[in-house]
């Protein structure tokens, strides 16, 4: 719990100007908790009278973490194909070996390590540890999560870093609870603390209406995953060099209690709304499927992906993988294009890290003008077709 | 105002309030325009038990009163009297049952109508029986072991949705008043059909339609009660059920003056909300009055037709007319608030001036009820 | 079978927002709920409870106050209530999260199948399904979308990836944790809110899942918040005005610009 040693205080107000919780309050002369208090440490940090302190959180000076070093990236491939996120992530990564003058590594568990090696070394990585495998053919947690645990208890990294994807939200977990460590999920920013080297990892919470800055002061490794799109992958250099070490991973460690059977592909040309740079979203004001008709031709022609508001997915216009928003996916383009969304709170925290987000909406009064960079007051269906016509024609003559 | 409820009354009005703000208010708009039967909001309805409010809980219901159902169906007729209309329809068809049906017919109708997953429906009105229900032209003769039925029922709510219809029928016309008698007719009785669905002004969520008996053959023990009771049932039916009208309208009233206020608020004109204009504040506080005099009485009446069953004309009759005419009269003050959007159909309140119409005419219309009032005062009177 | 479903008492995102002028999260009127992912956890833990038989068992760490929505989820067809709440969990991570859980749930004589929503609201970080499964050493399976075999000891489940979905088999005892997909929550009975009114909660201390003190609360957390503070608004905001004609035209050339 949070303690207050009111001879220390002097009841200036810092801590509760502070407090993102309204957890603390000056109350005659003399700071008071209460129950919001969520221990994140915001006020002690701010008191210059050091009046406050944390119970519990005390830095202990433990042997051995030192042992941890080096940065590790899991490269992430299925299917025979590597996900973006993970070049994305050699990119941090590369900075962040750079700054600890530490080596970079990828990890890769696959049945067909293939070229992929060279290619995660051409993106950054020093030295890549290959698990190649049978076993490895479709994604368990169980046998993904043993390999990579037994790797880590190997080679003790510092650092872990993963893609936010549905892989690695799914299996990093299990490494970080096996290793009792702690993870970050969703970090949308990674930094190295200068006093001490420490991993701190930010990430937004609240659904993005707060951000969160993490440490993970006395376990080692520090692991992080990492939201697809919002680092910056570095220009792959084939004539990069670095060393592939393959490793063997027990037999009865790579077995896993859950089966895969079958996949099932998105249908169509579908684009992983994850890793889409354009996304075209619509809500309530696209009326039906005609309006979503037109915004996917507006996303095929800008090579986009379409999403859509729960008000739209809960009308039966769009399949649910399409959802944006609280109780859908989070997507952070580069470009994202609301079409007919009012902006409810619930849809805004699943795009508003989007680097750009246009709204068009006919309502000048609709929220999702607050946080549009661009916001167009105007009818959907009157702006997108001759869009589209727009587009086209530009298209056209420039070739 | 506070009515003073008691938990188990709170929580039916908590969890029917969720129901019409989060499954009806959000398709109302819809189900109007398209006159869809609103399937999917009633079997949520059902899961949520309140369908067997008013039923015993030894058929499987809640065993609650007249009171906790009017408390039910204020909300839905906040949310839509459509949807509220076809629910408080299976209660009124249910209702002959209760009140004269034998313990082998309750047992056998009353459990799936608590659980919702068969409605009914309640068979009266005719093409030349409305106001005079003398005028029923419908039969019954009874041949061997079968009823025979024959004639066709006009504007019956949940026609075509209801499994169990309860009918009135001539089954000896030389007895007048005391020829008619109750029958229990299924869905799937042979000679029993629907005619087309009808176009009607508002509460299009509903499903009204004919019932046509064509030599409708159905067992012997579908008879409600004893041979020539058949009109005494109907009048304590829709005692019992015509507070339920009255308060379709306080809902809908209530629905009426929200918008009205939260439009007032928020209108612009000559610089200032609409609201602060004495005007515009004199017809919302008549709206108010009105609505709160009308719940306050429903509520009175619902209350005491639980504690004094045989004395229920009066308090029925006199809450409808009240509390129907108030939701009339209210509706229209909301539209002339919200001006020429009022009028237009992006808004709400022109379908609660359409839907509130019927609450004056259907179960009795508010003339028939003055008739009552005034005839009970006559026997009130006359006894003193 | 029995079912426990894990759920979590979480502010309703629609209500929190930050004030721009304190940078505080504005608390006024907002309201807890249960996490929405929960929901669809429990609405499948009933639906299997009514095919196949079983009790389901909501299960919460949280403060007194989270039995609302144990007794929230006995409306909606739970049939027992586990609240696990102690001082000592207080700033609990993940970590501490799951082991706390996983005690609690041996304390009570463990399940045959655990259903947790995706990830709750608040934090947003999926981590709490699977540590809990790998604490209580049973398999697990994230972002399920539907159920689609029930055998006598086996599952047949699709759970959501980035490029379709997998169908998979695991034996029970299992975790899983679903998404919104996966059907669609009912509302509260008004037998079920009777039922919760009188029901009785279980509540257990940390004396009382036998926890190792240092495992619990911010003790047993190794990740630490260092710093809370406002989201940077992006750059400009700007309004595209004129005739629609005039309105494209602009849009156009900024989409072709970076398109």
């Amino acid at each position: 719990m949070l303690l207050i040693d009111i001879d220390a205080c002097i009841g200036c107000g810092l801590c509760e100007a502070n407090c993102a919780f309204d957890a603390i309050h000056v109350v005659d002369g003399i700071a008071e908790v209460n129950e919001n208090c969520t221990l994140c440490g915001g006020c002690v940090d701010v008191c210059e009278a050091g009046a406050l302190k944390i119970e519990g959180r005390e830095r202990e000076e433990k042997d051995g973490l030192a042992a941890w070093s080096g940065i590790w990236v899991y490269a992430e491939c299925r299917h025979g194909r590597v996900a973006p996120v993970t070049f994305e992530l050699l990119g941090a990564g590369r900075r962040l070996a750079d700054l600890k003058k530490v080596p970079l590594s990828a990890v890769l568990l696959t049945d067909q390590a293939g070229d992929i090696p060279a290619l995660l070394i051409s993106y950054g990585a020093d030295q890549v540890y290959v698990v190649e495998d049978q076993a490895l053919a479709d994604f368990t947690d169980e046998a993904y999560g043993n390999a990579l645990e037994d790797l880590a208890r190997q080679y003790r990294p510092e650092v872990i870093l993963a893609g936010a994807t549905a892989i690695g939200r799914s299996f990093i977990p299990r490494v970080a609870t096996s290793l009792k460590t702690g993870l970050t999920a969703d970090c949308t920013q990674l930094d190295i603390q200068p006093e001490d080297g420490a991993l701190l990892q930010t990430r937004p919470a609240f659904g993005g209406n707060i951000m969160a800055t993490i440490a993970c002061p006395n376990t080692r490794p520090q692991m992080a995953t990492v939201r697809p799109l919002v680092m910056k992958a570095l220009a792959a250099d084939p004539a990069r060099t670095g060393a592939v070490i393959n490793c063997r991973i027990a037999p009865e460690r790579l077995q896993s209690r859950v089966k895969v059977r079958n996949f099932v592909a998105l249908e169509g040309d579908q684009v992983n709304l994850n890793e889409a740079d354009i996304v075209v979203s619509g809500g309530r004001g696209l009326e039906g499927e005609k309006g979503f008709a037109l915004i996917a031709e507006l996303a095929h022609l800008l090579d986009g992906a379409v999403a859509a508001s729960r008000a739209a997915v809960d009308s039966g216009w769009i399949p649910y993988p399409h959802q944006v928003g609280q109780t859908g996916k989070t997507v952070s383009p580069k470009v994202y294009i609301a079409c007919g969304i009012s902006g409810a709170i619930q849809h805004l925290v699943g795009m508003q890290s989007a680097d750009t987000i246009i709204a068009i909406n006919r309502d000048p009064h609709a929220p999702i003008f607050d946080v549009a960079t661009y916001g167009v007051v105007g009818d959907v269906f009157e702006i997108l077709p001759k869009l589209i016509e727009k587009i086209k024609q530009a298209r056209t003559s420039s070739i | 105002m506070d009515y003073f409820l008691t938990e188990e009354q709170q929580m039916i009005v908590d969890l029917s309030r969720q129901i019409a703000d989060e499954l009806i208010i959000p398709q109302r708009a819809a189900l109007d325009e398209s006159e869809d039967f609103p399937t999917e909001i009633l079997d949520a309805v059902a899961k949520a038990d309140l369908f067997g409010i008013y039923i015993p809980e030894q058929y499987g219901g809640i065993g609650a009163g007249t009171f906790e159902i009017v408390l039910a169906l204020e909300q839905f007729g906040r949310g839509c009297v459509g949807v509220a209309t076809a629910f408080a329809a299976s209660a009124l068809g249910a209702f002959p049952i209760m009140i004269a049906g034998s313990e082998e017919m309750k047992q056998k109708y009353l459990p799936d109508i608590a659980t919702g997953s068969k409605k009914a429906a309640f068979a009266l009105t005719e093409a030349n029986a409305g106001s005079d229900a003398s005028g029923i032209q419908t039969t019954a003769v009874l041949d061997g072991d079968e009823w025979v039925l024959n004639g066709t029922k006009q504007w019956i709510t949940n026609a075509g949705e209801a499994r169990i219809y309860t009918v009135i029928a001539i089954t000896d016309r030389s007895k007048g008043p005391r020829g008619a008698s109750m029958f229990v007719v299924e869905d799937t009785d042979p000679g029993f059909s629907y005619g087309v669905k009808e176009k009607k002004l508002g509460i299009r969520a509903s499903s009204t339609r004919e019932l046509i008996f064509k030599d409708c053959r159905i067992p012997k023990d579908r008879l409600i009660g004893r041979e020539g009771t058949g009109f005494i049932t109907v009048m304590k039916t829709l005692d019992k059920s015509r507070p339920g009208i009255a308060i379709l309208g306080v809902g809908l009233g209530q629905a009426a003056l929200d918008e009205a206020v939260t439009y007032a608020k928020q209108r612009v004109q000559f610089g200032k909300p609409i609201i602060s204009f004495q005007a515009v504040q004199h017809m919302l506080a008549d709206m108010a009055i009105q609505l709160e005099a009308a719940r306050s009485l429903v509520y009175a009446a619902a209350k005491h037709i639980d504690a004094h069953p045989r004395d229920m004309s009066k308090a029925s009759s006199m809450c409808k007319v009240f509390a129907t005419d108030m939701a009339m009269k209210v509706t229209v003050d909301a539209v002339q608030v919200l001006g020429g959007y009022g009028y237009m159909r992006d808004y709400p309140v022109e379908k609660m001036m359409r839907d509130a119409k019927i609450l004056q005419i259907y179960e009795g219309t508010n003339q028939i009820q003055r008739n009552v009032v005034g005839q009970e005062l006559n026997k009130e009177y006359t006894k003193a | 079978m029995k079912i426990i479903v894990c759920v979590k008492q979480v502010p309703d995102a629609k209500d929190v927002r930050l004030d721009p002028k304190t940078n505080t999260l504005s608390r006024e009127g907002v309201q807890s709920i249960i996490n929405p992912y929960d929901r669809h956890a429990l609405e499948e833990a009933v639906r299997l409870k009514e095919k196949h038989g079983g009790t389901v068992i909501v299960l919460t760490m949280g403060p007194p106050q989270a039995a609302e929505i144990l007794r929230e989820s006995v409306s909606c067809g739970a049939d027992e209530a586990v609240l696990v709440s102690d001082r000592a969990f207080a700033g609990a991570d993940t970590l501490a999260t799951t082991y706390t859980l996983s005690q609690a749930i041996r304390k009570i004589g463990g399940a045959d199948l655990i259903l947790c929503g995706k990830q709750a609201i608040d934090g947003d970080t999926a981590q709490v399904g699977p540590g809990l499964a790998v604490r209580m050493d049973i398999p697990y399976v994230t972002c399920v979308r539907r159920i689609a075999q029930v055998n006598d000891k086996s599952f047949v489940v699709e759970r959501l990836m980035d490029d379709g979905y997998d169908e998979v088999e695991v034996g029970l005892p299992a975790l899983f944790t679903v998404v919104k997909e996966i059907n669609e929550p009912r509302l509260p009975s008004l037998k079920g809110k009777m039922k919760a009114k009188k029901l009785a909660i279980t509540t257990l201390t940390a004396a009382e899942i036998d926890a190792d003190v240092a495992q619990l609360g911010l003790k047993g957390s190794p990740t630490w918040v260092v710093r809370v503070f406002a989201p940077q608004l992006k750059g400009e905001r700007s309004m595209i005005a004129g005739t629609v004609q005039e309105q494209v035209d602009q849009l156009a050339e900024k989409l072709l610009e970076w398109c």
